[in-house]
């Protein structure tokens, strides 16, 4: 769609086409000037940080009394017990914040100056996308390493956790790709939706609800299908290895995540060129 | 220089649009005129690359909207709905609307200062009262110093003082070179305003005219007459030709005859006369004249026809709060 007006122009038309970067700029301007960012990201790390002690002091207080399959079970990858112990909840703030930065636009109007501006539309999408995926990885991995030492210290010397260990350093960083990811998935879905309800809870729909209902299904279906929901093969990255019941390695289950989330922005691209604003 | 040519626009089985085209040339206000729901908003909105047209072609400067380079810098767009993060501060508004286009700070500042919301520019938009959020509509259209603007129906919400100021704002951009498109349904503001018009109704187009040529043709002239002797003047000019309508205390409305004649077979009859003013429509009348067939949401427009509106009842022109279709 590019090549039949990539001639440059004459006349009052003739300005030069604003580069990509420029999109990048307007989008963080956009981020950074509503506090639903700000609130939201506070809130992330709170969550995280907070519910990382609570769950792992809990745990490690009951220690003794735990029964040794589930003590087997955290000694096996206590770093994927402490990342998820901070995420299980902190994440829902990512999915309400990546609904909201696209799907408030189209609440407020917003969308209609933003399309003027960019009236290609796709930069528009695009620079968003990568802005706020940039702010979630950078804060995520952050989040990820206070989250993993605050842990760590409250394992103290009941088992031996690392970064040096293999795959440790891998899936502390993998909280804050996973993170990443989960806020396109949730953009993509407000884009599609375009609603902020509604997009808020087709994203914890997928991220909350949909694992345990699938995990109620009979056999080896029921594990396929769980194996492979967006959430649930994203979070395997935050794990050191792969897991005797994990049906996908980390990298994998990331890739399966990254392939969900891909398709979502795709589907919310051709719509976002194909409907009326 | 904007185009439209052929422009067709349906949303399910309704016709917003319908095979409008015009032009809309640089050096005047052209006023773009239709009662509520003829389909002004969804032009605008298909001249901005907003909607699709499902037929026809809608152009400025020979391009389409989508293939403007730096669109704010050619096209100053104020949409008829808000178009504003009511969490973001009006200067933040604007300065992200402007690093898309590579327009600097300084020139944010400058037309927050031209519309005047200077004391306000750092408040969440959400705050902002109508008339605010117009100024700082009319802000955003403005950053790109465009040399071409579409406005939909900018004084909307603004205080008579700030109605004469987007009025002398639109005549001066006009007069600087720039196409400036304005859309209205109050009739006597496009009046004194818009040197041109294009009149729509039910997404037809009823008329493409100067303004003074659109009141010309649509209204008729009437003289003014009173005189103590009404009925025998009513004789004489009936007999003349005119027409002459009756009423209280010795007046009559004179038609189909001009003022100076009425004179002349009043003095050679030796009448009386009180007073003697030609009078003509005002372009409300002529508005309501035109559109009456078209009016979309007007009192009269059921599907069962009305028995004839009560004496002095206008028909048609109803402000809806339905509004265009989305």
């Amino acid at each position: 769609m590019t090549t039949a007006t990539a001639k440059p122009a004459t006349g009052p038309a003739g300005y030069d086409r604003p580069g990509f970067g420029r999109v990048m700029l307007a989008e963080w301007t956009k981020i950074r000037t509503v506090r639903s960012t700000l609130w939201s990201l506070i809130l992330l790390i709170v969550l995280d940080i907070g519910f990382t002690a609570l769950f792992v002091g809990l745990t490690m207080a009951q220690w003794d009394k735990t029964d040794p399959g589930d003590r087997a079970r955290i000694a096996a990858d206590p770093v994927s017990f402490i990342l998820g112990s901070g995420f299980f909840l902190g994440q829902l703030t990512i999915c309400v914040l990546g609904v909201l930065v696209i799907a408030s636009e189209y609440s407020t109007g917003m969308i209609r100056a933003s399309l003027l501006a960019v009236p290609r539309r796709l930069p528009m999408l695009w620079a968003k996308a990568l802005v706020f995926a940039l702010v979630v990885l950078v804060l995520g991995v952050a989040v990820s390493f206070v989250s993993f030492f605050v842990g760590a210290a409250i394992i103290g010397d009941r088992m031996e956790v690392s970064l040096g260990d293999e795959g440790v350093l891998r899936a502390v960083i993998g909280g804050g790709l996973y993170l990443a990811m989960l806020g396109l998935f949730a953009l993509a879905i407000g884009a599609i939706v375009r609603h902020t309800a509604g997009g808020i809870t087709g994203v914890i729909g997928f991220v909350l609800v949909l694992a345990p209902l699938a995990a109620l299904l009979p056999g080896s279906i029921g594990e396929h299908v769980h194996a492979y929901l967006p959430s649930e093969a994203g979070t395997l990255i935050a794990k050191a290895h792969q897991g005797q019941d994990d049906l996908l390695t980390p990298w994998q289950g990331y890739g399966v995540f990254a392939l969900w989330t891909f398709a979502l922005l795709a589907l919310a691209a051709f719509l976002l060129n194909r409907r009326d604003a | 220089m904007i185009e439209a040519e052929n422009l067709t626009k349906r949303y399910g089985d309704k016709t917003a649009v319908d095979d409008l085209s015009f032009t809309v040339v640089p050096g005047r206000v052209t006023g773009f005129l239709g009662p509520n729901g003829a389909g002004k908003s969804t032009t605008m909105r298909l001249l901005l690359g907003l909607d699709r047209p499902d037929r026809g072609d809608a152009r400025i400067h020979g391009r389409h909207y989508r293939d403007l380079n730096a669109p704010l810098r050619v096209v100053g767009a104020l949409l008829e709905a808000r178009a504003v993060h009511t969490g973001r501060s009006a200067y933040n508004h604007l300065l992200c609307l402007a690093q898309t286009q590579g327009i600097g700070r300084k020139r944010v500042e400058e037309v927050v200062e031209l519309v005047g919301l200077a004391g306000a520019a750092r408040k969440r938009a959400g705050g902002f009262s109508l008339g605010m959020g117009q100024r700082l509509g009319i802000a955003a259209a403005l950053l790109g110093d465009p040399s071409v603007l579409v406005l939909d129906e900018p004084v909307n919400g603004l205080d008579p003082e700030g109605i004469v100021w987007v009025r002398t704002l639109m005549q001066r951009l006009a007069a600087e070179g720039r196409t400036v498109f304005v859309s209205s349904h109050l009739m006597n503001e496009m009046a004194v305003t818009a040197e041109h018009l294009i009149v729509i109704g039910r997404g037809r187009l009823i008329a493409d005219c100067s303004t003074e040529e659109f009141i010309e043709r649509s209204t008729e002239k009437t003289v003014t007459v009173r005189s103590p002797d009404a009925a025998r003047l009513a004789d004489i000019v009936a007999a003349e030709g005119g027409k002459a309508a009756p009423g209280d205390d010795g007046l009559l409305t004179v038609t189909n005859m001009e003022a100076p004649r009425v004179g002349e077979l009043a003095a050679a009859e030796g009448i009386v006369l009180h007073e003697l003013t030609p009078t003509r429509g005002s372009l409300e009348t002529a508005f309501m004249e035109l559109t009456r067939e078209s009016v979309e949401y007007g009192a009269a427009a059921g599907a069962v026809p009305a028995p004839g509106p009560a004496p002095g009842a206008v028909p048609g022109i109803v402000p809806s709060e339905e509004g265009e279709p989305r």
